[in-house]
């Protein structure tokens, strides 16, 4: 059903929520072209004309520093004009509802919206009541889906893995609250990666984890053992209180990402973590500023990404 | 007033009649079934030739919404679609506003309803003051004026010593408490079962133990105190198994399930479809498989529509942000009508899940079509088809996941007291 709405009759991309159920053509596709709009931050001019005129709406219900502001370069360097949003203060606040903030935005003229918000589900809604010319990207939605960064993931890895076909990747942490790794767990399985892994207490996993084509480890020793890329999730500290986990020292103990537990993966493993980090939590700062980490790369990889989501999105 | 009823097949479950007959209906009570007596001389002849005629059906959970919520809907409009729906007794839940949870709110309801055309109405009282699961209510005073067992509604019972002493206060005056059996802790802040489809979408899960830990305290507590129970909407293959077990004990207990639980899963939920927000959650196919075998089996005691009609504003939020429920009471009929075509069971047999069986748990005088009774009478075509949407609605409240599928079987007639409270073309 997912599929049914953020694609066209022709099978082209409308919107984007979620990458469960795009084909793996689409998702090629997307980094293919976020691989062309890599030079245009190399040049004096970082801007191309391919969305002038277009209106963009970051719409976030939610608070976000780097997604907010990669969707904001990107669409400013296809030169559309970018409104930013901060609803979480605004509007709803004042008791409008979402589908009235959103007929309100589109009777200005909205070409595209860009959302962030805390109910998973909530921008495919939006896509359902939006007119047929007008876009919705999921920047975010609860513990669904954040598909540019599921795909921003996919394209690291490309880059420095070269294809998906033969390697193994543990994504390790907050599973459970984390729309990040189940983006970047249907974008795996999608695009043919063989070995997908989940690593966490089992407070931390959903219930039915297997069922999205994974294979479930406990513990780091097995978890991430001849990984060729390790993603590490951000634990929030609110985790404690939930009496999911006893405390953060015993959690960095045993799933921390440090040097020695590092070891157990290839020699050329990268490691990954969407942000922001908690240092000392979930990673250790050798390994977060070391040199298999690849964290940084993510943000720059992000830009692009999202340009080529804008772009293929309007049509280009 | 004297009606005849012609040709229909008549259905009653409690003499176990199926077959083509006449009906004579006189001073609002069935005459006689089968033989028109010579000296009956109807003023109004109904002819229900291809037509199905049962007793009015009794659903045990309809919101009326009122009084609190007439900005969902009204006592008016949902009584008309029951109405519509061929249900002529209905029981509304507490989870009024404020809560009925006084003797004076239900004679007020209760004196609405009598004096507007419509099924009739047996009010729920509140177990607990405000439900809020602390104090007891007069539940005495509110059996008086016409609460006819009690309940939290959806509310949660966080203290097991409450519901002890509201099942022990119960026993003293032989009143039926009916509880949906879940934990509040279990539950707390989720929306959807915790299965694989939530575990796609990330939606807060309600896993079965939410409602197979709380089902152990009640059976415990019920054997304990011996109270009239009634478990209301079980969900899971797993609290029924437990049930099963309990009344093989011989445990005076009775339980529903809800009507939409019986065809939709889990995967309803895919697309985020508010209207399959629902509580309980609609749980896995192999949950919805064993509610279905234990209705055939007879385990399940009655189906109910769980009527809940909620406003547009409040459904067309993100998932877990929508206000549960869905609207239902039109739909009893040709969903139960679904499972019986789908799983082969019998006519006579289905209806009896949603007239004779759930009459006996309300314990008022319903669901049978014996000489004598009150005429409330269901007539309805087992075969026609149509499209549920907005239009066909009656109720306010058009929050369905049937919203625009194709359903077979329609009432045509709805009789109470003897009276045509509804009647559709045909």
């Amino acid at each position: 059903m997912n599929g049914d709405l953020q694609l066209n009759a022709d099978g082209s991309l409308r919107h984007l929520l979620t990458l469960e159920g795009l084909p793996a053509c689409i998702l090629t596709q997307i980094l293919d072209a976020a691989e062309s709009f890599i030079p245009v931050a190399q040049r004096g001019v970082k801007k191309v004309p391919l969305l002038r005129g277009k209106t963009i709406f970051n719409l976030f219900f939610e608070p976000s520093t780097r997604t907010r502001t990669t969707f904001e370069i990107a669409a400013k360097r296809l030169s559309a004009d970018v409104v930013n949003l901060n609803i979480a203060s605004s509007a709803q606040s004042k008791g409008e509802t979402l589908l009235d903030t959103v007929a309100n935005l589109s009777a200005m003229q909205a070409d595209m919206f860009v959302v962030r918000h805390a109910a998973s589900g909530a921008p495919h809604l939006i896509a359902r009541h939006v007119a047929p010319h007008i876009h919705v990207i999921n920047a975010g939605d609860g513990r669904c889906a954040h598909p540019t960064q599921g795909l921003l993931d996919m394209f690291t890895i490309r880059q420095h893995k070269g294809s998906f076909h033969n390697l193994c990747v543990a994504v390790v942490g907050d599973l459970l609250h984390s729309r990040v790794a189940r983006s970047q767990i249907h974008a795996l399985t999608t695009l043919g990666c063989p070995e997908v892994r989940v690593v966490a207490p089992r407070t931390l996993l959903p219930r039915d984890v297997d069922s999205l084509g994974v294979h479930v480890h406990y513990r780091m020793q097995t978890g991430i053992k001849d990984c060729d890329v390790v993603i590490m999730l951000r634990l929030q500290t609110e985790r404690m209180q939930g009496s999911l986990l006893p405390s953060p020292q015993e959690y960095f103990k045993y799933w921390g990402l440090t040097p020695d537990k590092l070891k157990l993966a290839k020699p050329d493993v990268i490691v990954m973590h969407p942000g922001p980090m908690n240092r000392g939590v979930e990673i250790d700062s050798e390994v977060a500023d070391g040199s298999h980490s690849v964290i940084l790369n993510q943000v720059t990889y992000g830009i692009a990404v999202r340009m080529a989501v804008i772009s293929l999105l309007a049509g280009n | 007033m004297k009606i005849l009823i012609r040709n229909g097949r008549v259905i009653d479950p409690e003499s176990g009649l199926d077959a083509v007959c006449d009906i004579c209906i006189a001073a609002g009570r069935i005459q006689a079934v089968g033989d028109v007596p010579a000296d009956f001389h109807p003023n109004q002849e109904i002819d229900a030739s291809g037509l199905v005629v049962c007793p009015g059906l009794v659903d045990l959970s309809v919101r009326l919404r009122e009084p609190g919520f007439e900005y969902m809907a009204t006592l008016e409009s949902e009584m008309r679609a029951a109405a519509a729906g061929g249900v002529t007794s209905l029981a509304c839940p507490p989870d009024t506003d404020p809560p009925l949870d006084e003797p004076g709110l239900v004679e007020m309801l209760k004196f609405r309803t009598r004096n507007s055309p419509g099924p009739r109405v047996y009010p729920v009282g509140a177990l607990t003051w405000k439900l809020k699961g602390e104090r007891l209510t007069e539940m005495a005073e509110l059996n008086e004026a016409g609460c006819v067992a009690f309940s939290q509604a959806d509310a949660p019972l966080v203290d097991t010593r409450v519901l002890l002493r509201a099942l022990e206060y119960a026993v003293t005056f032989d009143l039926p408490v009916w509880l949906r059996p879940q934990d509040p802790h279990l539950a707390r802040d989720a929306v959807a079962h915790d299965g694989i489809v939530a575990a796609r979408l990330g939606l807060p899960a309600i896993p079965v133990p939410a409602e197979t830990v709380a089902l152990q305290t009640i059976l415990l507590l019920a054997r304990e105190t011996g109270a009239r129970v009634h478990l209301a909407r079980i969900s899971s293959r797993a609290g029924l198994d437990m049930i099963r077990r309990a009344k093989h004990d011989g445990l005076r207990i009775t339980c529903d399930v809800a009507v939409h639980h019986v065809h939709l899963s889990e995967m309803d939920l895919v697309d985020f479809n508010p209207n399959c927000h629902l509580v309980p959650p609609l749980r896995s196919i192999r949950d919805r498989e064993a509610i279905r075998q234990a209705l055939r089996e007879g385990l399940v005691d009655a189906i109910c529509s769980d009527h809940t009609p909620v406003n547009d504003d409040a459904k067309e939020r993100p998932f877990q942000e929508a206000e549960p429920g869905a609207t239902g009471v039109e739909l009893l009929l040709p969903l139960t009508l679904k499972w019986a075509r789908e799983m082969q069971v019998p006519l006579l047999q289905a209806i009896d899940l949603i007239t004779r069986r759930p009459a006996r748990i309300l314990g008022v005088q319903a669901g049978v079509l014996a000489v004598g009774q009150p005429a409330d009478v269901c007539i309805f075509d087992p075969e026609r088809p149509w499209t549920v949407s907005r239009q066909t609605l009656l109720s306010l409240g058009k929050n369905s996941p049937y919203l625009g599928m194709e359903l077979q079987g329609q009432v045509i007639y709805t009789l109470v007291d003897g009276h045509v409270d509804f009647k559709r073309n045909h």
